[in-house]
C-alpha cells in the first residue's frame, strides 16, 4: 500500500479510463447523480454572479428568477465608491505579494537544504514542519496580537506578512522539498564534471526544472494570504488597514441583509482571482496537500 | 581512508570534505528564523499569559502577575467551557462523516462516470472547492437569508431566521463546511480509485460478488491509507472552523450559544480582553490538536521514508 499514495499523483492511466468509461458511461443513474452534484457544486457561485448583476428590486422578489435577466453595474459601482474598498484592495495585494516573494524565497532554500543534503538535524527539521502545520492559527492569534502589540506592529502590513509568511512556509518548504528532490542530483553532477560550479549547475540544470514547483507554491501562497481572515481581523483593525476579506466582511454586516447585490458583487471581486489562479494549479496542491506525496 | 567514509557522504553530492558543512544551516537559517518569530515565540507567550493575569489593566501596561493554573481552574470549572467544548467535538464528528461519506461517495460517482459527464463533474467541484471560506459563508448566508433568501422559498417557510437559533444555525454552517470539504475528498479517493485494477473488481464481480461485498472487500481495504489520512486532515480541520461560525453569527446575533472552541477562545480575549482565560482554552486547543496530529503523523509516517 506504501505506493498508493505516491502514485496517487499520476494522472491515472487514459487507457484503462477510457476502457472504464466505455463500459459504465451508458448507465442513466449515475449521471443524474452528477448533473445534482454539478448543480450544488457550482449553484452558490452562479448565484453571487447572478445576483451582483442584479437590480435591488429583482433581488427582493419573492419568486426568485434563476436565469440572467436584463442586469445592471450599479453593484459594482457601488462597491468601487465604497469607502476604503481600493485601500483594501492595496493593503491586500501589497500583503500578499510580499508574502508571495519572502516565502519562495525562503522556502526555496530550505527546500534545497533538506532535500540535497544530508546534515544532523535534519529530520528533526521536516518532522517539525509536519508538526508545526496543525497548529491551529485559531489559538495562536490570542499571543500573536499581544506580541505584535509590543513591537507596534498591529495595523501593519509588516506584522501581518510576516505573520502570513510563518504560516505558509511549512507548507511551501513540504511541497518545494519534493519538488527540488525529484530532480536528479546526477543531473547536477554531471553538469559540475564538465567544469561548472555548483552554483552555476545549479542554477542552469535544478532551478527551470523547478520552476512549475515555485510556480504552484507561489500560488498556494498567494491564495493562503489573499482569503486569510482571522489574523487580518485581529491586526488590522483600522478601517484604513483592512485588507479586502476583512472590508468584505464590515461591508457584509453592516448592510445586514439589506444590500446582497453590492455584498455579492464585493464577493465576486474578491473570489476572482482566487478561482482562476486556483484553476490553474489545483493538480499540484492537491497533491501536496495529502503528502508532499513525493519521495524526498 | 577510503574504508571509512559513511554510506551517506558517499551518497551525499560532497565527498571531497568530511567536517559538517555549514551550508545547509545557512540555507535553511531564515525559514527558521521566520518559524521561530512568528510561530514558536508566540506559542510560548501563548503559554506564559495562560499563567499570568492577564486582562485589560495589563494590557494598557500594569505589570502581569503569575497566577500558576488559575485560568485553568477556571475554564475548567466553567459549564460554558464545557458547553463549547461538547458543541465543538460533535460539530467536527458530523461535519467529517459528512465530508467523508459524501466525499467517498462522490469519488466512486466519478470513478462510473463517463469522460464528458466527469469532467463536468469535476469541474463543478473545482469551483466550489476554489471559494474562499469567507466569500462562501458570505453567499450561503445570502441563500439562507430570512426575507429574500432562496432556501426559504424552497421549503416554503416565508420570514424562517436560520441563524437565530442553535440548531439551525449548525445546519447552515454545517452545510458550509461540508460543502467546502467535500471537493477535496472526493478528488483524492478517486484518484487513489483509479489505482485498483479494474482486473481486480472483475475478477470478483465474476467469482459472484455483490457490489457491497466488492466494496467492503476490495475499495475500502484498498483505500484505507487514503482514508486515514483524509479523516485525521478533516478532523483537524473541523475542529478549528472559524470564519464559517464568526461571520454566521454575526449576522444571526446569538453568539452565547453558537461558539465553537476557536471563536470562544477570541472572543474571550480579543473580544473581551480577557487575555488570560482566552490563553488557557486556546491551550487546550491546541493540545486536543496535538493529540489528533499524532494520529495523522502515525498514519503519514507509515505512508513514506522522511
Amino acid at each position: 500500500m506504501t505506493a498508493t499514495l505516491d502514485s496517487m499523483t499520476l494522472v491515472p492511466q487514459p487507457q484503462r479510463v477510457e476502457e472504464r468509461s466505455r463500459k459504465r458511461g451508458g448507465n442513466i443513474v449515475p449521471n443524474v447523480l452528477a448533473v445534482i452534484v454539478f448543480l450544488i457544486s457550482t449553484f452558490p457561485v452562479y448565484w453571487m454572479v447572478l445576483t451582483s448583476f442584479r437590480r435591488g428590486v429583482d433581488i427582493q422578489r419573492p419568486t426568485p428568477q434563476f436565469v440572467p435577466s436584463p442586469g445592471t453595474l450599479q453593484n459594482y459601482r457601488k462597491v468601487f465608491n465604497r469607502d476604503f474598498f481600493w485601500t483594501a484592495v492595496q493593503n491586500s495585494l501589497t500583503v500578499t505579494l510580499s508574502v508571495l516573494a519572502l516565502a519562495l524565497l525562503l522556502a526555496f532554500l530550505a527546500a534545497v537544504a533538506v532535500s540535497r543534503f544530508r546534515f544532523r538535524g535534519r529530520k528533526a527539521f521536516i518532522i517539525m514542519i509536519l508538526l508545526v502545520q496543525m497548529v491551529p492559527a485559531e489559538a495562536l492569534i490570542i499571543s500573536l496580537f499581544r506580541i505584535l502589540d509590543g513591537w507596534q506592529l498591529v495595523n501593519t502590513i509588516l506584522g501581518l506578512t510576516l505573520t502570513y509568511l510563518a504560516f505558509v512556509l511549512p507548507f511551501t518548504i513540504w511541497t518545494l522539498r519534493g519538488f527540488v528532490a525529484n530532480v536528479p542530483k546526477e543531473l547536477e553532477e554531471a553538469s559540475m564534471m564538465d567544469g561548472s560550479t555548483r552554483l552555476r549547475a545549479f542554477m542552469t540544470i535544478t532551478l527551470p526544472l523547478v520552476a512549475p514547483g515555485l510556480v504552484a507554491t507561489g500560488v498556494f501562497a498567494f491564495i493562503q494570504a489573499w482569503n486569510e481572515f482571522i489574523f487580518a481581523l485581529v491586526i488590522m483593525n483600522k478601517p484604513d488597514k483592512q485588507t479586502l476579506p476583512v472590508w468584505l466582511q464590515a461591508f457584509n454586516e453592516g448592510a445586514k441583509g439589506t444590500d446582497w447585490g453590492g455584498v455579492m458583487a464585493g464577493s465576486t471581486l474578491m473570489a476572482i482571482p482566487v478561482v482562476i489562479f486556483f484553476l490553474l494549479v489545483q493538480r499540484r496542491l492537491a497533491s501536496g496537500l495529502t503528502a508532499g506525496a513525493v519521495k524526498g | 581512508m577510503k574504508s571509512s567514509l559513511t554510506m551517506e557522504q558517499i551518497e551525499g553530492i560532497d565527498v571531497r570534505r568530511r567536517r559538517p558543512r555549514p551550508l545547509p544551516y545557512l540555507l535553511l537559517l531564515p525559514a527558521l528564523l521566520a518559524l521561530v518569530l512568528m510561530l514558536g515565540f508566540p506559542l510560548i507567550r501563548l503559554v506564559t499569559l495562560s499563567l499570568q493575569d492577564f486582562g485589560l489593566k495589563q494590557q494598557f501596561g500594569a505589570p502581569a502577575e503569575w497566577v500558576g493554573l488559575k485560568n485553568f481552574r477556571e475554564i475548567l470549572s466553567d459549564d460554558q467551557f464545557w458547553q463549547v467544548l461538547r458543541r465543538t467535538i460533535v460539530f467536527c464528528a458530523v461535519n467529517v462523516m459528512l465530508t467523508m461519506v459524501l466525499g467517498l461517495a462522490i469519488a466512486m460517482l466519478l470513478n462510473r462516470l463517463g469522460k464528458w459527464m466527469r469532467l463536468l463533474t469535476m469541474t463543478g467541484l473545482m469551483l466550489a472547492w476554489s471559494m474562499p471560506a469567507l466569500t462562501a459563508t458570505v453567499i450561503w448566508q445570502w441563500i439562507f437569508d430570512t426575507q429574500y433568501g432562496i432556501a426559504n422559498w424552497l421549503f416554503g417557510r416565508q420570514g424562517q431566521s436560520w441563524l437565530s437559533n442553535p440548531l439551525t444555525f449548525y445546519f447552515v454552517a454545517t452545510i458550509i463546511v461540508v460543502w467546502m470539504g467535500i471537493p477535496f475528498v472526493a478528488f483524492t479517493l478517486y484518484a487513489g480509485l483509479t489505482q485498483i485494477p479494474s482486473e481486480t473488481m472483475e475478477a470478483a464481480s465474476i467469482d459472484g460478488a455483490t457490489p457491497w461485498q466488492r466494496f467492503l472487500d476490495i475499495v475500502v481495504p484498498s483505500l484505507k491509507p487514503i482514508l486515514l489520512i483524509l479523516t485525521s486532515l478533516s478532523v483537524l480541520w473541523d475542529f478549528r472552523v472559524f470564519t464559517q461560525i464568526y461571520v454566521l453569527q454575526s449576522a444571526g446575533g446569538i453568539n452565547r450559544d453558537t461558539n465553537l472552541l476557536g471563536v470562544y477562545a477570541y472572543r474571550t480575549s480579543i473580544g473581551s480582553s480577557h487575555f488570560d482565560r482566552g490563553a488557557a482554552i486556546a491551550i487546550v486547543m491546541v493540545l486536543i490538536t496535538v493529540l489528533l496530529t499524532l494520529v495523522y503523523l502515525r498514519s503519514m509516517v507509515r505512508q513514506e521514508e522522511l
